[in-house]
């Protein structure tokens, strides 16, 4: 099953490289606003291999899990508290639903006023991203946990921090971790956005600003776009993997293998 | 011994489920409480076990008052699949409510194990609960309650989710439970042949809001058999009675109708026994 979805996903891929490819040698778009794609890949190759586009990525890579990290340890203790205190929930639910469509983008004025260092202002914009996606699956998944498994432990005695620990968390995590999930996501596209926008030293989105000066290399651009879509991807599939092998019961469950 | 007196619980909302419910049970009996649907059953069974905070009568177990959830107490719910936690174990789940008994990780795994030998699933301890079929996973949870060595077993329908064959399968366990065991059981059902099967002694209720309908000692055999049992002619006397008793038709003397004759409800009940009365 792993193995036919594997294959066709490269399908996929293959296809549409396939096409833009011949798009472009086709001569249907200028060769230097749309590369072919051959090329675009054998920059993305060579990439790989540069030192200066590596400290790009590993500048990326770190202010991405730095506010990643900061957006988990500070949503899910918020998201626990406003899904197990009803009157606390009711009273952000507002709240709540009106900070979360604010694009983090429309804050980048606030947080560079707020932050002297680019790196400081990038995780700040992360962490407001990625605080909405936790949050709101953390209070929601609290929220919906069984009465039943509740009543179960408090019948047998349990106080209620007892009953919350072990019985609402380990049914919210599964859900929990998915908000995680979405929240890596939605942090890369923030992050490479401010950095376009904000600048600094290093970074893939410096490192696409950089591309476009003094000419302008659509080719690079796109190889680095590319290796930015590889690091989302990446992401995607071990925080997906990591909750296939922790969560085996909610997999099991939702597949309705029992 | 069980002894609740004037039990009234009216919920939020305004709908009155007990409404002045005296009921004793004495140590070690198996009673079967049977009623229509929706007649406030399972609000008794979770007053009792501090589910819920009635909002009147008082509970007392061994002539001390219970407020809250009372100890040793242990309840077996209809949704196992519910009431079993999908992460643990089957083993994990039996020995989860002994952390509250203290204990090493050692003595908890193997209370669990005692007791999953009881209910004849030893062979399953290191699975999870959604592995096993419902009857199994009602096995469980019935493990689970015993492995906390209760004095008092609340189930609410325990069976009302499983097929005929493992219903009585499950009968004959609680039975064999409660002959070794020696716990007070309380088990809810809406199964009329059911309560006079496993009962010790019947207690019907009223329709919403509940009061002690009818209450019938069952002279059976201690010792019963599905199909024997099921055929003496005081096993289908009683199960008529009861049936009658539950559709409200009484013949009783001394039981008073169940259908809204007003001589049947409090001062307090009008306009709200129209709900459980259609």
């Amino acid at each position: 099953m792993t193995a036919r979805r594997i294959l066709l996903g490269a399908a996929g891929a293959v296809v549409v490289v396939g096409a833009l490819e011949a798009v472009s040698r086709a001569g249907l778009v200028d060769e230097t606003s749309l590369p072919p794609a051959s090329t675009v890949l054998k920059e993305a190759g060579k990439l790989a291999m540069d030192r200066e586009f590596l400290v790009d990525v590993g500048a990326t890579v770190r202010e991405w899990l730095l506010g990643l990290l900061l957006a988990v340890l500070a949503a899910v203790p918020l998201g626990v508290l406003l899904g197990s205190v009803p009157l606390l929930g009711t009273a952000s639910r507002a709240l709540v639903e009106l900070c979360r469509p604010v694009p983090s983008v429309a804050l980048i004025p606030l947080a560079t006023l707020l932050f002297s260092s680019p790196a400081q202002t990038n995780m700040s914009l992360i962490f407001y991203a990625c605080l909405w996606p936790i949050l709101v699956n953390t209070l929601y998944a609290l929220r919906d946990v069984d009465p039943v498994a509740k009543d179960t432990l408090r019948a047998f005695g349990f106080s209620a921090p007892a009953v919350l620990w072990r019985v609402s968390l380990p049914s919210a995590a599964p859900f929990i971790a998915t908000g995680v999930r979405i929240a890596a996501s939605v942090a890369l596209v923030v992050l490479i956005s401010t950095e376009l926008l904000v600048g600094g030293d290093n970074g893939i989105g410096i490192y696409l600003t950089e591309t476009q000066q003094g000419g302008g290399r659509t080719d690079l651009m796109l190889a680095g776009a590319c290796w930015a879509g590889v690091l989302g991807l990446l992401a995607n599939t071990a925080l997906t993997a990591l909750e296939r092998v922790a969560f085996r019961w909610h997999a099991a469950r939702v597949e309705g293998i029992a | 011994m069980l002894a609740i007196t004037g039990l009234t619980h009216t919920y939020t909302g305004g709908h009155t489920a007990l409404d002045g419910l005296d009921l004793t049970v004495p140590d070690g009996q198996l009673l079967s409480i049977v009623g229509p649907s929706g007649c406030g059953k399972s609000t008794l069974l979770r007053c009792i076990a501090g589910l819920i905070r009635p909002t009147g009568g008082t509970l007392e177990m061994d002539g001390a008052p219970v407020d809250g959830v009372p100890d040793d107490l242990a309840v077996v719910f209809q949704d196992y699949s519910r009431s079993l936690f999908p992460w643990l174990t089957v083993r994990d789940n039996v020995a989860m409510p002994l952390r509250r008994r203290g204990g090493s990780r050692a003595e908890r795994r193997a209370a669990a194990d005692e007791a999953l030998e009881s209910v004849g699933l030893h062979d399953a301890a290191r699975k999870y609960p959604w592995q096993l079929s419902g009857g199994m996973q009602q096995r469980v949870s019935i493990a689970r309650a015993l492995a906390y060595r209760p004095s008092l077993m609340l189930m609410d329908e325990p069976f009302g989710s499983v097929d005929a064959q493992t219903r009585e399968d499950l009968e004959d366990l609680v039975l064999g439970v409660h002959r070794t065991g020696k716990m007070t059981i309380l088990l809810v059902t809406h199964d009329i042949d059911e309560s006079v099967y496993v009962g010790d002694r019947v207690v019907v209720l009223n329709r919403s809001p509940a009061r002690v309908h009818a209450d019938i000692p069952v002279g059976l055999p201690a010792s019963r058999d599905q199909i024997e049992t099921r055929g003496l002619p005081e096993f289908v006397r009683l199960r008529a009675e009861v049936g009658r008793l539950v559709r409200g038709g009484a013949r009783v003397p001394g039981a008073a109708p169940a259908d809204g004759l007003p001589a049947d409800r409090g001062p307090d009940a009008d306009g709200q026994a129209e709900t459980g009365a259609g």
